[in-house]
């Protein structure tokens, strides 16, 4: 066997060790109610905001300190904790994907993607309907 | 009225449908021409008679040049479509606004999808102009594959309907046609469209005016050297590297400079804190570059070898093939769950999927079936010929393209597999982890691999020429430790071992270039472009390590406000980052190293809203001012997009942006509440209590003469246990009477003290007031990047290496002529 192709599969293993050590770092998307049950557990939640309950944020005494609640699709509910700002247009998305862990009875979010209306994309919503500069 | 009885022919007032009409004809005539020149270059290129070749390719040159008119005819069509506000056109309404900077016009049109793809066609056609007048043999071969592949795209900007289904997205479309808004029905509806949506706001950036078009520069750009590559293999014959590398080294050096351009642009105008983040976007137009460079590297190992033909053709392949992959990728909206900017789906999926399959599964049938023709050298490599370690350091770049791009594909494996797989909990880090190994193998190879000759070193000149950059690395390196350190702890030591060793082998890159050059090639320019090329690559990796292992957050938050939250003896809470500082409007705050002051803030005409923010060095009291800003959403979406501001010293960059304000309720209604307290008393409010120490008569020395002081000290004691001291007091000049009050504003009170109320008994009255907000408030993030210029500059030297190396390349092919 050549020392090439020798090298070749020894980089190749690497390369397979590393995608296969990486899926171990994989997380999950989860329910409400299957998060609870892995407690501790970074996971990924898909939920939209409970408005019933107020949001919780007040720069002034602590900028790091966000608190909400939030519910998914199957009715489940859970208090979220986010220690950074309060991301601009939260409050109006349909759906947030929360990134972290429940500790007790709280989530412990460590990051929250938007979906739509999203930072960067045109919002598909917003064009559907009428936009009010040009109602009469 | 009903609206059946609508004349179909209905007038609208004041729409311009010429340039409407025109773009459609042109997009449409676009596509004919394209098909024309692929079957003419196709008829020319099997021909085997000379005067059948030369009349078809006669007839394929006229449409291609056909071709290009239309695109470069709807390319201005729709600037002008834009840049005239006309609002009847769908892409105008959605993509601008009249009181749009003239400069953020450009940025309008790549916003869309249609847009970004005329870009796309665009230089192809430039670049196929170019290769009709340069490119002598294989002309017809190499423009078939390139005119087949503006029939592709063609197709996107098509916008008509077959058998049902939409063909692409035109960008010529009319408002009325794609809204079913009933004002749309309206004769006049032009007059009540007062405005477009606009450009999204995070894209009105210098950056964004010029990073999309040298990006899709390079990206178009590599559909040369995997034509030559089709064409090779069509044809079996190989000899065409020499005519393929010109273009390849073009095309490496506009795709990385496009590439950093859009991290400069994220580093400038996104608020993510950095200038990479290994999002999807990102990922995608890397991979093709880093496969790209590996064909460049074999393909000269075959030129002076023999060797790695297989490779070769391989790697210019799928260097356009990834290209296509990451338009799938960015454009079909499968990425939704994990990139913030990829582009809205058009509902153009099925479509995007035909234009990959079409082009690679071609590709792979026709490599497969000439894979056991190619030639192949059967000698065994030599563990000191400079081939040996350049294949080893191309693989090990592919490898690293390939991990990067299967993490990256993992929302399309969902897809595929109805899995439902989310990334790790920390997806920088994922990468990082992997990658910072390349960094260390590339270093490695860069600097050692062009002391070696091809085919074999002589004994012992390896390690006598690689002595002294040995020596000199180690010292460069000391330095870079002793003085700067690589203060990256997050990730455990193992992590951070790699990163010494990284910065080290990049160091060694570096180093090593910089003697070949001086020693081997004598300092000379004409054959340096490896060289500088290296040295400038060696420079990227040094900066990246730096500034990223040792980006320093400086705005954790010391302000008293919540320190107490984070219990004593907790490290820097990962994943919980308290990274965000409160500053009120005119009081200064200590943030480090800092004291930052929140001056005032202006708007533009454009509604933009600058925070001016003075920083103090407490060492050296140096004073400067940022303005970072915030722009309001448009599009419908409430809220603001921040925009970073950054102070650039030679060795470092304070890189700050606002994440959130707040403005001081004017209608303050909250009165002062008077309240009783005696000394060593406590009172409460909504927070915590306020305790009354002593009370102090003409505290101040310095008093003007005849007046009396009687000031209070007291301390407030908030719930979270912080403690801050307040000096109400009350000055008496004659019978006047003055009132000095005193504010905590970390806990919005303002105290007064009002009076005596019982001498004896040492009763005082003090008022208390507290308010929602006292002064208007932002918060920030600050963070250093410690000598990002090496990597900017790194970035700039390698672009120059690859073209010296491109400049030189067509000068030699046109002497061999």
């Amino acid at each position: 066997m050549k020392k090439t192709h020798l090298i070749l599969l020894v980089l190749i293993a690497a390369a397979i060790v590393v995608l296969i050590s990486y899926t171990g770092d994989l997380s999950s998307y989860e329910t409400v109610s299957s998060a609870k049950q892995k407690q501790g557990k970074f996971v990924n939640l898909i939920v939209k905001m409970d408005k019933t309950i107020p949001v919780q944020y007040d720069p002034v005494k602590d900028p790091n300190l966000l608190k909400f609640n939030v519910q998914d699709s199957l009715g489940g509910k859970i208090a979220v904790v986010y220690h950074n700002t309060m991301p601009t247009d939260m409050e109006k998305s349909e759906r947030l994907v929360l990134k972290g862990k429940v500790q007790g009875e709280v989530f412990e979010c460590s990051a929250i993607v938007m979906k739509c209306p999203s930072k960067y994309k045109d919002n598909p919503n917003a064009m559907k309907e009428q936009p009010v500069t040009i109602a009469n | 009225m009903n609206t059946t009885q609508q004349p179909a022919t209905m007038q609208f007032i004041g729409e311009h449908l010429l340039p409407g009409q025109f773009g459609y004809f042109f997009t449409i005539l676009s596509l004919v021409a394209s098909l024309v020149a692929t079957f003419a270059f196709a008829k020319s290129f099997f021909s085997n008679e000379l005067d059948t070749q030369q009349s078809w390719k006669k007839l394929a040159r006229t449409a291609f040049a056909i071709e290009a008119f239309t695109v470069f005819a709807s390319f201005i069509i729709l600037f002008y479509v834009i840049s005239n506000h006309l609002f009847e056109y769908k892409y105008a309404y959605t993509h601008s606004d009249k009181n749009m900077p003239i400069k953020y016009l450009l940025s309008c049109f790549w916003e869309g999808q249609e847009g970004s793809f005329l870009l796309w066609s665009f230089w192809h056609c430039v670049l196929g102009i170019v290769v009709m007048a340069k490119v002598k043999s294989r002309e017809s071969g190499v423009m078939m594959v390139l005119s087949f592949t503006q029939v592709l795209l063609a197709t996107m900007v098509l916008g008509l309907y077959f058998f049902g289904s939409k063909i692409g997205s035109n960008p010529f479309i009319m408002l009325r046609h794609e809204m079913s808004w009933p004002i749309l029905q309206r004769p006049d509806y032009l007059n009540l469209i007062k405005d477009g949506t606009g450009l999204n706001t995070l894209l009105q950036n210098y950056w964004m005016v010029i990073h999309p078009p040298i990006l899709f520069l390079g990206f178009a750009s590599t559909v040369i050297p995997f034509s030559f590559a089709v064409v090779g293999l069509i044809e079996k014959k190989h000899d065409w590297m020499d005519q393929a590398l010109p273009w390849a080294t073009f095309s490496a050096g506009i795709l990385g400079l496009g590439i950093m351009m859009g991290a400069a642009w994220a580093y400038e105008s996104l608020t993510f804190g950095g200038y990479w983040a290994w999002d999807p976007v990102e990922n995608a137009s890397l991979v093709p570059w880093l496969v790209l460079v590996a064909g460049i590297h074999t393909a000269m190992i075959y030129r002076k070898t023999g060797a790695s033909l297989k490779a070769t053709y391989l790697f210019f392949g799928l260097s356009f093939l990834l290209v296509v992959y990451s338009t799938f990728l960015t454009r079909s909206g499968i990425l939704g769950d994990t990139s913030v900017h990829a582009f809205t789906d058009l509902g153009m999926n099925g479509q995007l999927l035909t234009f990959l399959l079409i082009t690679v599964l071609p590709f792979f049938a026709l490599y497969f079936a000439r894979y056991k023709h190619m030639p192949e050298i059967q000698k065994e490599d030599a563990v000191d010929s400079r081939e040996f370690w350049m294949l080893v350091g191309s693989l090990i770049l592919v490898l690293s393209a390939a991990v990067i791009i299967a993490i990256t594909s993992i929302p399309v494996f969902n897809k595929l597999f109805s899995t439902k797989i989310a990334p790790p909990e920390d997806p920088e880090f994922a990468h990082n982890q992997v990658q910072v190994f390349v960094a260390i193998l590339i270093g490695l190879l860069t600097g050692a691999g062009q002391f070696l000759k091809f085919k074999g070193t002589p004994n012992g000149q390896f390690w006598k020429q690689i002595k002294l950059p040995l020596i000199l690395t180690a010292i460069i390196s000391a330095v870079i430790f002793i003085f700067i350190g690589i203060a990256y702890n997050d990730k455990g030591i193992g992590f951070l071992g790699a990163l010494y060793i990284a910065v080290a082998a990049a160091v060694f890159g570096v180093v090593g270039n910089v003697h070949y050059w001086m020693t081997s090639l004598k300092g000379k320019l004409k054959s340096a472009g490896a060289s500088i090329a290296h040295i400038g690559f060696g420079l990227v990796l040094v900066g990246i390590l730096i500034s990223s292992a040792d980006k320093k957050v400086l705005s954790w938050n010391t302000t008293g406000i919540n320190v107490l939250t984070v219990a004593p003896g907790e490290k820097k809470p990962v994943g919980n980052p308290r990274e965000n500082i409160t500053l009120f409007e005119g009081i200064d705050t200590d943030m480090g190293q800092y004291m930052v002051s929140y001056v005032r803030d202006t708007f533009d005409t454009r509604e933009t809203r600058f925070f001016e923010l003075k920083f103090t060095n407490k060492k050296t009291q140096e004073q400067f001012l940022l303005y970072p800003d915030v722009l309001k959403n448009n599009k419908g979406m409430e809220g603001f997009s921040a925009n970073p501001s950054s102070k650039h010293y030679w060795n470092k960059d304070i890189f700050v942006y606002v994440t959130s304000f707040q403005d001081h309720n004017k209608e303050d209604t909250t009165s002062f509440k008077p309240q009783r307290i005696k000394v060593g008393d406590s009172i409460f409010y909504s927070n915590g209590y306020i305790k009354l120490e002593k009370v102090l008569v003409n505290p101040n020395a310095n008093r003007a003469a005849g007046t009396n002081e009687l000031s209070l000290q007291l301390t407030v004691t908030s719930k979270e246990g912080l403690k801050y001291t307040s000096a109400p007091g009350i000055l008496l000049e004659g019978m006047n009477m003055t009132s000095i009050l005193d504010t905590v504003k970390a806990q919005n009170l303002i105290i007064s003290f009002n009076k005596v109320i019982d001498n004896q008994k040492g009763i005082l009255e003090i008022g208390v007031k507290e308010s929602k907000t006292l002064t208007n408030l932002i918060t920030l993030k600050a963070y250093e990047f410690p000598f990002i210029n090496i990597l900017w500059i790194g970035v700039i030297v390698c672009v120059l290496g690859f073209w010296m190396s491109m400049y030189v390349r067509i000068k030699k092919l046109r002497r061999t002529k």
